[in-house]
């Protein structure tokens, strides 16, 4: 008797609509103990379906196989180092994951009546102190859902503020080393971005931004550190010539895990500061979310903030309140990713004030470890720092000499990264350095590790220099070789037929 | 893509952008540097004819894969053609970038605009310091 060995799985093409038999279930429900009512005669017959839905038909095994298959091919912070600057891809301790699963807290309902979700809306309130005080900011509300609807709601914020005394400003100041999510942002606010040039030392040009601010300017948006990893220690000149021209100054806080419990941008002067609780106060992150981007306002902001507001009563107990007239309402449903909440809360109990101060200072050690392992020899001359000597959390190579001197480009050096089991940094961007390459190894990475890498990039740029094709045609061991992402974008396929997909292999999954 | 190259017969504005002038008219593109710099183009929606050009401001946007930039205007005047291909075809713009991935057609509001801009020898200089500074 002979046995057929397979030399090589085939690629797994399969979504779960392909798997699976008719008929076939993962859970049967139990019989009903009440009496059955016909849809028909429970729903509007407009909301009634004509024909059911196409569901998958599976078993369980076959549900977890198709998705632990499926994350199998991915790669993530749990698989080993992520360094994506501007990112934060900081370790989640797990006991995060226990604390955010107790049933009080997994399995709270949004619409549970506030007098029977006390516990939760302390833990809201406790987070909002907690955050208010590494702000240097009195106020904050938790509702946006991201960093960028933290900075959606500062716009309009924002423009009630200027809006509340008469005026309608229409510009709003971003430096072009920004993320582009600010610019994007002020879009979607129907504002207009005025560009900020950045001067030699990497902050911002404080000749072109008195140039550029006049009484229809609203607002300055800026992230201290930016990111090409500098500290902007002008920020104080800074704000007054914002707050001369009756304009408002809003933090990005993307890069706060450089200055957490180190200094607080209340303190720089800014009225508007967001938090990213998915990269600074750790949360499992990069696969889309769910995300937390709450805010922290001064008094001036605070009538406007969104409703509603957690309150604390005379008798210590917690309530929701609508009451605030200024306000520019509400920016979602409910009241924002509690689990997130959750996590966060944990983080700032665990560590304390002195441990996030502690984090935040180890961020910038590894940051210049890892700077000061790359200016070796045999990397430098590829991969130059882009500014200055030293760095904040973040630090910013480029990869320019590579693609003059070996015509490799940075993109080939991050695909090429990731056959040695590391995920590639963030490649072009920021914008202004040519073919940048952009790493935030974060406080949770050992020497070890840092070392790893660093050998891993000393190692690739010589095989860039003895043979640049292997390179250029990285990676060569991920599940999916060279993504065609120009194609991808010219041409996209956003949906395959379930008749055209192809056909089910012979093979089980 | 090939290598870099400047034609001789071009002028060329700092911002990247090369023009073909023919009499009153002049041809607008990005240059080789341009493309190479902004990856695979992936978007590129031309302005309608009739538009106004000012010699240093944007008058359209180009996207690649990396990102979003603007096209800035080398010289004044009026569009009076678009490269409509560009919409169907945007790899054209690295393909091409002085041939089949020319962006517009202007007429010249005042032909004496021309005296700004770099003939090749002068603008392959310029970005030889411009990398030298990364």
């Amino acid at each position: 008797m002979s046995v057929q060995v397979p030399t090589a799985a085939p690629p797994e093409r399969r979504t779960i609509f392909q798997r699976g038999a008719v008929g076939r279930r993962a859970f049967v429900c139990p019989e009903l103990d009440v009496p059955a009512v016909a849809a028909a005669d429970a729903l509007p017959a407009r909301l009634l379906r004509s024909e059911p839905p196409r569901l998958p038909e599976v078993s369980e095994p076959e549900i977890v196989r198709h998705y632990v298959g499926l994350s199998k091919r991915n790669f993530d912070l749990d698989s080993g180092f992520y360094p994506l600057g501007s990112c934060t891809m900081k370790h989640n301790p797990r006991v995060h994951e226990r604390v955010a699963a107790l049933p009080g807290h997994a399995r709270l309902h949004p619409l549970q009546d506030p007098e029977r979700a006390q516990g939760a809306l302390e833990l809201m309130w406790r987070l909002e102190r907690a955050l208010a005080t590494l702000a240097g900011l009195p106020h904050v509300s938790l509702q946006p859902s991201a960093g960028s609807h933290g900075e959606l709601a500062g716009a309009l914020l924002t423009r009630a503020f200027h809006e509340d005394r008469g005026q309608r400003r229409n510009k709003v100041l971003i430096p072009d080393t920004a993320h582009g999510t600010n610019p994007a942002t002020v879009a979607m606010a129907g504002l207009q971005t005025v560009t900020i040039q950045t001067n030699a030392a990497g902050g911002v040009d404080l000749e072109d931004l008195r140039s550029k601010v006049d009484d229809d300017v609203a607002c300055l948006m800026l992230t201290n550190p930016n990111t090409l990893g500098v500290f902007d220690s002008n920020i104080t000149q800074i704000a007054r010539i914002v707050h001369e021209a009756g304009a408002i100054l809003y933090y990005d806080g993307a890069n706060l895990n450089a200055v957490m419990g180190i200094s607080r941008p209340g303190d720089m002067g800014f009225d508007i500061v967001h938090f990213n609780l998915h990269k600074t106060f750790t949360q499992p992150h990069g696969g889309g979310g769910p995300g937390s981007g709450p805010i922290a306002v001064s008094d001036r902001i605070e009538p406007y903030l969104m409703v509603p507001r957690i309150v604390r009563g005379e008798d210590g107990g917690f309530d929701l309140s609508e009451q605030s007239p200024k306000s520019i309402g509400r920016l979602r449903g409910f009241q924002g990713n509690f689990g997130c909440f959750v996590r966060a809360y944990a983080y700032i109990c665990s560590l304390g004030a002195s441990g996030l101060r502690d984090a935040s200072e180890v961020a910038v050690l590894n940051a210049n470890y890892m700077l000061a392992r790359l200016s070796q020899h045999g990397v430098a001359e590829y991969l130059p720092r882009a500014y200055g000597d030293l760095c904040m959390h973040e630090l910013v190579l480029s990869g320019a000499p590579l693609k003059r001197d070996l015509k490799v480009k940075t993109l080939d050096l991050a695909k090429r990264l990731l056959d040695y089991g590391f995920h590639p940094p963030t490649v072009y961007f920021p914008l202004l350095v040519e073919e940048a390459l952009m790493l935030e190894p974060t406080e949770t990475e050992t020497k070890e590790t840092l070392d790893a890498f660093a050998d891993a990039v000393a190692a690739i740029l010589a095989e860039a220099v003895a043979d640049p094709e292997i390179l250029r045609q990285a990676p060569h061991t991920t599940p999916v070789r060279r993504l065609d992402e120009a194609g991808a974008v010219r041409s996209p396929v956003l949906r395959e037929r379930l008749a055209d997909a192809p056909q089910e292999p012979a093979h089980a999954g | 893509m090939g290598d870099a190259s400047y034609p001789a017969d071009l002028l060329y504005h700092p911002e990247h952008d090369w023009a073909r002038v023919e009499g009153d008219q002049a041809t607008l593109g990005i240059t080789w540097y341009a493309q190479d710099v902004l990856g695979e183009v992936v978007f590129f929606e031309p302005p309608t004819v009739g538009t106004k050009l000012t010699q240093g401001e944007a008058y359209a946007e180009v996207e690649s894969v990396k990102a979003v930039a603007d096209v800035i205007a080398p010289l004044t005047g009026e569009i009076v053609a678009v490269n409509d291909h560009l919409s169907a075809s945007p790899q054209a713009i690295n393909e091409d970038p002085y041939g089949a991935g020319w962006l517009v057609k202007v007429r010249l509001d005042d032909p004496s605009g021309v005296e700004s801009l770099m003939d090749a020898e002068r603008y392959t200089a310029s970005l030889t310091g411009a990398r030298d500074q990364t």
